[in-house]
């Protein structure tokens, strides 16, 4: 019983560390909290949905459906941030424009297309459970388990092995030292945009898969828990969101499996309650304390 | 109290949009407070929904009059946004945003998931206790009084930190208890109009207080401006009555809403009302 617990709850965690990937990566280098991040994971699913239903195997839909989120991630950001980024708002001006946007595409999608929940042509993922000892999985949640080793290890390789990746960290650093070494700091957060817009979209295509359940809201429902594996982790730490997703999905199965399933949908918001209380900068962060 | 028929008439058949009308003044208020301090909470949904289940409950489970349960409603709320808004008056104001977000989703699970809060079909046979020149004549007497501290030195106060938080510290501004105050504030206002809503409306259900509503009553404020609080109120109103006079508008409220907030911090940062209070010398 116990290993089977912890195997669901390291790969419900996985989903989370997967989702909050790119969230982490777009706040850790343009220092932008960017609510439209939820629009991409939903728009990847869908954009999996209809390439699947036209045929196309998943060994294609799914950077397909990535790559086209990036892009419109690059299109909606340059339109909201741009003009800000400018005027060097303050961190709040970009969480609201970014707020009032989702809520505007998020809506307007359930316009167009309907709130209803909608399903992966069967078939596109072997359904059968797969048993590995003791303990039972299936063949999406061990895609998403790789896929979240794949894209981590493709991360970090991307930041820390290449020139393009010393750029990014540069403009992480300081955006205007960077910008005064003659980098194209405008384009450098473009592709940061296309990164954390192809991981939302790739994470709402596996999640989709996982969960069955594809609806215009989906990247709305997995936000807080994006928020707490975010904020838990350290804002902007890509370790500390993997481990800090893998321990909130852990930690739910088992409030699920030994207390109440009911008392499940409480643990990530008592978890962000009780980081902020005692460790605001989350397990791996720099001191989040300002003074003012 | 006698109105004439045509009056009368005139209010039942629209007495729905008269109630939405000011308890969204209400919440826009609410939002208010914690803006004009400089400060992000998007728990003012959040905050609604516990005022109005904690009157709900009282009211029918343990009979209370309207006069006792409308007080009592603050306390629930006043005491999640102590708990949630605590810890984060000494960070960046994301994190208020993000835990004021965050509470909202919760709290939507709890009322799904437990049996006494009616589970999926909410709270029904409320009291209808609340009659609208209750409603209208807490929203005036909202107004008047953030009118005047907002003309005082503590509105002073507030907009200094707006502008700079450290600068206003370095003035002796006491941040973090203004911080605190606003919060506190806000978050008494929101449960009031819970209270109001529910008990004016007779239903309430789990989906009424979660991300959508909360966005919406940012974009009161935002449309508004905050250099006043008549501007969130008349925020709050353009958007509850503009769907309800054009038709075609009901299906893409919620993208009327989220499209006011973007182009109002874009391109109108002081809303619709432009226009400053002026303080009285300190």
């Amino acid at each position: 019983m116990l290993p089977q617990q912890l195997a669901n709850g390291l790969l419900l965690g996985a989903t989370y560390a997967l989702f909050a990937l790119g969230f982490t990566l777009m706040f850790g280098v343009l220092r932008v909290i960017n609510l439209t991040y939820g629009f991409y994971f939903t728009l990847g699913a869908f954009l999996a949905l209809w390439l699947t239903r036209a045929g196309v195997g998943l060994v294609l839909a799914l950077p397909a459906a990535a790559v086209g989120s990036g892009l419109v991630a690059v299109g909606i950001d340059a339109l909201l941030l741009t003009r800000l980024r400018r005027a060097r708002a303050d961190e709040l001006s970009y969480l609201m424009v970014t707020l009032g946007a989702v809520l505007a595409l998020y809506a307007g999608m359930a316009a167009l297309l309907g709130p209803d929940i909608r399903r992966l042509p069967p078939g596109t993922i072997d359904e059968a459970a797969i048993l590995l000892g003791p303990i039972r999985v299936t063949a999406a949640q061990l895609l998403i388990l790789g896929a979240c080793a794949v894209l981590v290890a493709a991360l970090a390789a991307l930041l820390r092995a290449t020139r393009l990746g010393l750029g990014i960290r540069a403009l992480a650093e300081n955006p205007d030292a960077a910008a005064l070494m003659g980098m194209a700091t405008g384009r450098m957060a473009a592709l940061v945009s296309f990164l954390s817009g192809a991981l939302a979209g790739a994470a709402g295509v596996l999640i989709g898969l996982n969960f069955n359940a594809i609806h215009p809201y989906m990247g709305e429902s997995m936000m807080l828990r994006g928020f707490v594996v975010v904020i838990a982790g350290g804002l902007g730490s890509v370790a500390g969101a993997i481990i800090a997703g893998l321990l909130l999905g852990i930690i739910e199965v088992l409030t699920a499996g030994y207390l109440s399933s009911g008392l499940k949908e409480a643990v990530a918001f008592a978890i962000l309650v009780l980081v902020l209380w005692t460790r605001p900068q989350g397990l791996f962060g720099r001191s989040a304390a300002v003074r003012a | 109290m006698t109105l004439p028929p045509f009056l009368a008439d005139l209010i039942w058949t629209y007495q729905n949009v008269i109630v939405a009308l000011g308890v969204n003044g209400l919440l826009a208020l609410a939002m208010y407070v914690v803006l004009a301090a400089g400060q992000l909470s998007l728990g003012q949904a959040a905050f609604m929904g516990l005022g109005a289940y904690s009157s709900a409950l009282l009211s029918l489970r343990l009979q209370l009059p309207f006069t006792a349960v409308l007080p009592l409603s603050v306390v629930a709320p006043v005491g999640f946004a102590l708990l949630v808004g605590g810890p984060t008056l000494r960070l960046s104001g994301v994190y208020l945003a993000i835990a004021t977000i965050g509470l909202g989703e919760v709290l939507r699970a709890v009322y799904l998931n437990v049996d006494v809060l009616g589970g999926a079909l909410g709270l029904s046979g409320i009291p209808e206790a609340a009659p609208i020149w209750l409603i209208y004549l807490i929203l005036a007497v909202a107004l008047l009084l953030l009118w005047r501290v907002g003309r005082s030195h503590i509105g002073r106060a507030m907009e200094a930190m707006r502008v700079d938080a450290a600068a206003a510290a370095a003035m002796g501004v006491d941040v973090r208890r203004y911080r605190l105050g606003v919060l506190l504030a806000s978050a008494a206002l929101a449960g009031l109009a819970g209270a109001l809503s529910a008990h004016a409306t007779d239903f309430i259900g789990p989906n009424d207080y979660g991300f959508e509503p909360a966005v919406t009553i940012l974009s009161f404020a935002l449309l508004g401006g905050i250099g006043s609080p008549f501007g969130p109120v008349l925020g709050a109103w353009v958007l509850t009555l503009l769907p309800e006079l054009l038709r075609g508008f009901a299906d893409v409220r919620l993208v009327l809403n989220g499209v006011v907030i973007v182009l109002a911090v874009l391109f109108l940062p002081r809303g619709l009302l432009a226009w400053r209070m002026r303080r009285i010398a300190a």
